[in-house]
C-alpha cells in the first residue's frame, strides 16, 4: 500500500533536487535525503529535525519534545513507558521476552500419508532475574511453535480464574488465506511478542509455573494439552485440591482425590443431561460488583466506539496527507514543464512560486504521515484495553461458573438430604428395617460428605475468584487511569508538535510567495 | 461580503481606472451581485444583479442596474468571440447541468464570483471594453436581452460538445503536426508550433493541480468530520469514567470538535481561493485553445483564397487572350474575391498580432494571479496548522492537572 507511493515521491524528490540545484540554499536538498532512502516509514530513525526548521522553532518547543520523548520509546520494547517496565518498581526484577527468527520446521508423523505439514516455529529470548528462573541475570532460549501458545494460553486460563488474563493472538486461519505467507507470520511474531510481554507484565502470572516452562524448558512442551473445552467447572474444581490444599499436587490415587473427580464428572453430566442449554440464573449478591460490572459493560461499549472514530481519524490523516503529496508531485511537473519551457521571465517567475508550494506540499505530506504514525502508536492503546476488557469479561465468567458451581453442590446436597428423609420414612413402615433401604441409606450418606467436602472446595475456589477479580479490578482501574491519561497527553503533545511545524512550512511559503 | 483574492485583485485593476477626481479620468466598472434563484423545477434558473458604474460617454449615465441571467454571460462571451478574433476571451464558469438542479448556495456564490470577474475582465480589457456587444449586456432591458440571447446564430449557438469537437479537431492538427505528421494549410512557424504544444499540455497540467486541489479541498472536510465524531465519542467515553480521566477526557473531546469546525472553515477558504483560481486559469487555457481554432480557421481561409486568386488570376490571363467580351466579368469577379482574400489575409494577420500581445499579457498576469492564490493558500493553511497548535497546546495544562489529582 505504501510501496506506490513512496516511488512517486521517490521521483518527485529527485525531480526537485534537480530543480534545486541553482539556488544558493542547498541544505534543504540534502536534508531530504535521508527521507529517500528508508522506504519503511520509520520516522523515528530520523533522529534530528531539518536544520533548517530549527531556526523556525522557539525553544522549548514541543515539536522537540515529541522527537525526544519517542526516541527513547521505540528502540527495543515500543510498549508506552509503564508497560514496558516489566520490572516491579519496588525490586528491580525484570523479565524481558523478545520473539525472533521464524523457521519452517517439517511435522514428524507416523502417519502413513507421505510428504508431512510444515509448522512454523519462534525462536523466545528471556532475560532475567526472577527468581523461579534459576537466579539472577539468566537469558535462555528456546523455540516453540504457535500450538504451544495455544496450550500455555489454556493452561492459564484454568489456574488462574478470576484473573484478567491477556487474551493470546488468534487462530487466524482465514487472514492467513489472503496475506502472503511471510507477511503472516511476521504478523504473528509481532503479536506472540506482544502477547508474551503482557504476561510477563501481569504481577501474578508472571511468576507462574506455567510461564516459567514455556519460556525456560527446552523440547515438547510439558504442559497437558486441553481437550475438553467446556470444562471450566470440572477442570477449575479438578484444580481446587492442588490450589487451595496447597502445592503438593494431591494424590489423585487416594480414595478422596478420586471421588472428588468422580463426583464432578457426574455432575458436569448432570448439568449438561439437565439443562441442555439454558443454565439457570446465577444470583450474584454483591451488590457492588454488579455496580461496577454495568459501569464496565458501559465503559467497553464506549471505549470500542472510540475506537472506531479513532480509526476513521487515522484515515482521514493518512487521506489527506496523500493528497498533500499528490498536489505537490503535480505541482513539482508543472514546475518542470514551465521552466523547460519558458518564453518570458514571467513564467519563471511563476515557475519558482510553483516549485515553493511543492516543496511545501511534500514536506507537508510528510509530516502528516509522520503525525500518523505517532497518532496510530498512542491511539493503539484503545484496542489494547478493548482486549484487557475480554479478559475482564472471562474473568468475571469464571466468577459466576464457580457461582453455579456452588449453587449446583448446595441444590444437589438438599437434595440427597430429601431422598434420605423418604427413604428413612419408608424404611420405618417395614419391621425390622429393610436391608436394601438401609444400605441405600448407608450410601446416600456417603455421597453427601463427598458432597459436603466439594462444596467446601467450591465455595472456597469462588471466594479465591472473587478475591481475584477484585484485587484486579484495583490494579485495572490504576492502570487504566495511568494509560489513558499517557495516551492523551501523548495524544496531544503529537498532534501540536506536528501542527507547529506544519505551520512553519507554510509560513516560510507565505513568506516565499509574498509579492508585494 | 467576504472579499476574495480574485476580487481584491479587481478592484486593484478597477482602481487603476477609478479617477481621484470622479469626473476627469475614464472608468468602468462592473460588479455582479445578489443571486436571486427563479422558476421551478427544471426552468429553475439564477438572476445576478449587474450594476455599472461608469462616466463614459457611451454609457447611460453613472449608474445602472440590470438583471441578467448565466445564459446572458454566455451570449456575451460567444458575441466576443466571434467579433474579437485573436483576443484571449476570458473564461466563464462551466455550464454544468447536474449542479444546476441541486443550486447549493455554495455553488451559486463559486458562479457569481466567476461572472464578476469575467465582467470585470472584459471591462478592463482595452480592445473589449469598447465593444457594443459589452454595453448592450450591461445597459439594455431584460425583453431585449431574452431576444437577442433567443436568437443567437451562428457557429456559436452550440452544444459544449461541438466545442469539444473543435478543440479535439486543433488538438489532433496540432499533435499531427508535433509528431511530424504535415497535413495541408497549417501554419508551418516553429515559434507558433512551440506555443501551441506549450498551451495544450499546460492544460494537462493544470487540470492535475486543480484536481488535487479539489481533493485536498474534501480531504479537510473529511477530517474536519473525523476529528468531530472521535471529539463525541470520547466525551461520551469521558461520560462513564468519571473524575480526573473523565474530565481529561471529556476536555479532548470538546477541543477536538473545536478543531473540526477550523478545518471546515479552511475548506471553504481552499475552494475558493486557491481550487477556484486554479480552475479559472484551465478555463483560461482553454479559451486561448478556442483562439488557437480561429486562427488555424483563418489561416485556412486565407490560403484557400490565395489558392483560388491564383487559379482566377491565371484564368483572367487567359481570358484576356481570348475571349476578350467575358474579361470584364472575370475581372469584376476577380477584383471581388481579391477583396476577400485581402480581408481573410488582414483578418489573420490581426489574429498573429493580437496574439502575440496576448500571450504576452496572459504570461503576466498569471504569475500574478497564481503568487496571490499561492499567497493565500500558503497564509490558510499556516493559520490553520497554528489554530490547531494552539488548541492542543492550550489543553496540555490542563491534562497535567488531571494528572496529577
Amino acid at each position: 500500500m505504501m510501496g506506490h507511493e513512496e516511488t512517486d515521491v521517490h521521483e518527485s524528490r529527485e525531480e526537485m533536487e534537480s530543480l534545486v540545484l541553482d539556488e544558493p540554499s542547498n541544505g534543504r536538498s540534502s536534508s531530504d535525503n535521508p527521507l529517500l532512502s528508508s522506504a519503511s516509514s520509520s520516522f523515528i530513525d530520523r533522529q534530528s529535525p531539518d536544520s533548517s526548521f530549527n531556526t523556525f522553532l522557539d525553544p522549548p518547543s514541543y515539536a522537540e519534545a515529541i522527537f525526544t520523548s519517542f526516541d527513547s520509546s521505540s528502540n527495543g520494547h515500543d510498549e508506552s513507558p509503564r508497560l514496558s517496565s516489566n520490572s516491579n518498581p519496588r525490586s528491580s526484577d525484570y523479565l524481558y521476552i523478545s520473539v525472533s527468527d521464524p523457521q519452517k520446521e517439517q511435522e514428524l508423523s507416523n502417519s502413513l500419508v507421505s510428504g508431512g505439514t510444515t509448522y512454523y516455529t519462534y525462536l523466545i529470548t528471556t532475560r532475567t532475574n526472577l527468581p523461579e528462573f534459576g537466579g539472577p541475570g539468566s537469558e535462555f532460549t528456546l523455540r516453540r511453535r504457535f500450538r504451544d501458545v495455544v496450550t500455555l494460553s489454556d493452561r492459564l486460563s484454568e489456574s488462574y480464574r478470576g484473573f484478567f488474563i491477556p487474551i493470546r493472538p488468534d487462530k487466524s486461519v482465514v487472514e492467513s488465506q489472503v496475506m502472503s505467507k511471510q507477511e503472516f507470520v511476521e504478523q504473528r511474531r509481532v503479536l506472540l511478542e506482544r502477547y508474551l510481554r503482557r504476561l510477563a507484565a501481569h504481577p501474578a502470572i508472571r511468576r507462574s509455573e506455567e510461564l516459567r516452562v514455556f519460556l525456560e524448558v527446552k523440547g515438547k512442551l510439558p504442559l497437558a494439552r486441553s481437550i475438553d473445552v467446556a470444562s471450566s467447572v470440572i477442570d477449575g474444581a479438578a484444580r481446587l485440591p492442588r490450589q487451595l490444599l496447597g502445592d503438593e499436587a494431591m494424590d489423585v490415587s487416594a480414595k478422596g482425590g478420586r471421588d472428588l473427580l468422580r463426583m464432578f464428572k457426574e455432575l458436569k453430566q448432570a448439568m449438561t443431561n439437565d439443562w441442555g442449554g439454558t443454565k439457570p440464573l446465577v444470583v450474584e449478591e454483591d451488590k457492588e460488583f454488579m455496580e461496577r460490572k454495568e459501569r464496565l459493560v458501559e465503559f467497553e461499549h464506549q471505549l470500542s466506539n472510540v475506537s472506531l472514530q479513532a480509526e476513521s481519524l487515522v484515515k482521514s490523516q493518512q487521506d489527506i496527507g496523500e493528497t498533500m503529496g499528490e498536489l505537490g508531485l503535480a505541482f513539482v511537473k508543472l514546475t518542470k514543464f514551465e521552466m523547460e519551457e519558458a518564453l518570458f521571465e514571467s513564467q519563471r517567475a511563476r515557475a519558482t512560486d510553483t516549485k515553493n508550494v511543492a516543496t511545501a506540499a511534500v514536506k507537508a505530506s510528510r509530516l502528516y504521515r509522520e503525525l500518523n504514525a505517532q497518532t496510530v502508536k498512542h491511539l493503539d492503546k484503545l484496542h489494547d484495553y478493548l482486549g484487557i476488557m475480554l479478559a475482564v469479561n472471562n474473568a468475571f465468567a469464571d466468577r459466576s461458573s464457580a457461582l453455579l458451581t456452588v449453587q449446583t453442590l448446595s441444590s444437589e446436597l438438599a437434595s440427597l438430604h430429601l431422598r434420605i428423609e423418604k427413604l428413612e420414612a419408608a424404611s420405618l413402615k417395614i419391621f425390622g428395617g429393610d436391608r436394601s433401604r438401609i444400605r441405600k441409606i448407608e450410601e446416600l450418606k456417603e455421597t453427601i460428605r463427598v458432597t459436603e467436602d466439594a462444596k467446601t472446595c467450591a465455595e472456597r475456589e469462588y471466594e479465591q475468584i472473587k478475591e481475584n477479580n477484585r484485587s484486579e479490578l484495583e490494579r485495572l482501574d490504576k492502570e487504566r487511569h495511568d494509560d489513558f491519561m499517557s495516551m492523551l497527553r501523548g495524544f496531544v503533545v503529537n498532534q501540536a508538535g506536528y501542527a507547529e511545524k506544519m505551520a512553519n512550512v507554510w509560513e516560510k511559503l507565505a513568506e516565499e510567495t509574498d509579492h508585494l | 461580503m467576504i472579499t476574495t483574492l480574485m476580487e481584491q485583485q479587481r478592484s486593484v485593476t478597477a482602481s487603476s481606472q477609478s479617477p481621484r477626481s470622479p469626473s476627469s479620468q475614464p472608468y468602468l466598472s462592473v460588479s455582479v451581485t445578489d443571486p436571486v434563484k427563479l422558476g421551478n423545477g427544471v426552468q429553475a434558473y439564477v438572476s445576478y444583479r449587474v450594476i455599472t458604474r461608469t462616466n463614459l460617454p457611451e454609457y447611460q449615465g453613472p449608474e445602472k442596474i440590470v438583471i441578467r441571467r448565466y445564459s446572458d454571460f454566455i451570449w456575451l462571451r460567444d458575441r466576443l468571440f466571434e467579433k474579437y478574433k485573436g483576443i484571449f476571451i476570458p473564461p466563464l464558469p462551466e455550464k454544468s447541468a447536474v449542479e444546476k438542479f441541486r443550486f447549493s448556495a455554495e455553488f451559486i456564490e463559486m458562479r457569481r464570483q466567476a461572472l464578476d470577474i469575467f465582467v470585470n475582465r472584459v471591462a478592463s480589457h482595452h480592445e473589449l471594453q469598447q465593444s457594443e456587444d459589452l454595453r448592450t449586456f450591461l445597459q439594455a432591458d431584460e425583453e431585449t436581452m431574452e431576444r437577442l440571447r433567443s436568437q443567437e446564430t451562428g457557429i456559436f449557438k452550440k452544444k459544449p460538445s461541438d466545442f469539444m469537437q473543435i478543440f479535439k479537431d486543433v488538438q489532433s492538427k496540432v499533435s499531427d503536426v508535433v509528431l511530424g505528421k504535415e497535413k495541408p494549410v497549417e501554419e508551418s512557424n516553429p515559434e507558433y508550433e512551440k506555443l501551441k504544444h506549450y498551451i495544450f499540455e499546460l492544460e494537462n497540467h493544470l487540470a492535475e493541480a486543480q484536481k488535487h486541489a479539489y481533493r485536498l479541498v474534501k480531504r479537510h472536510r473529511e477530517l474536519g468530520q473525523s476529528l468531530s465524531d472521535f471529539g463525541k465519542a470520547v466525551k461520551l467515553l469521558g461520560a462513564c469514567e468519571g473524575n480526573s480521566l473523565g474530565m481529561a477526557f471529556s476536555e479532548l473531546g470538546a477541543k477536538a470538535e473545536t478543531l473540526s469546525v477550523k478545518l471546515q472553515k479552511e475548506a471553504h477558504q481552499i475552494l475558493m481561493n486557491f481550487e477556484e483560481p486554479l480552475k479559472d486559469y484551465v478555463r483560461a487555457v482553454q479559451s486561448i485553445k478556442a483562439t488557437i481554432a480561429e486562427r488555424a480557421n483563418a489561416f485556412r481561409r486565407h490560403c484557400e483564397l490565395a489558392e483560388t486568386i491564383k487559379l482566377k488570376e491565371i484564368n483572367l490571363n487567359k481570358l484576356s487572350l481570348i475571349r476578350s467580351d467575358r474579361v470584364g466579368e472575370a475581372e469584376m469577379e476577380y477584383n471581388e474575391l481579391k477583396a476577400e482574400s485581402d480581408e481573410a489575409t488582414q483578418t489573420f494577420e490581426t489574429i498573429v498580432r493580437l496574439m502575440n500581445e496576448e500571450i504576452v499579457c496572459f504570461q503576466e498576469q498569471k504569475t500574478l494571479d497564481m503568487g496571490t492564490a499561492f499567497h493565500q493558500f500558503a497564509k490558510g493553511q499556516a493559520r490553520l496548522a497554528n489554530g490547531i497548535a494552539d488548541a492542543w497546546r492550550s489543553l496540555l495544562p490542563k491534562l497535567e492537572s488531571c494528572s496529577s489529582s
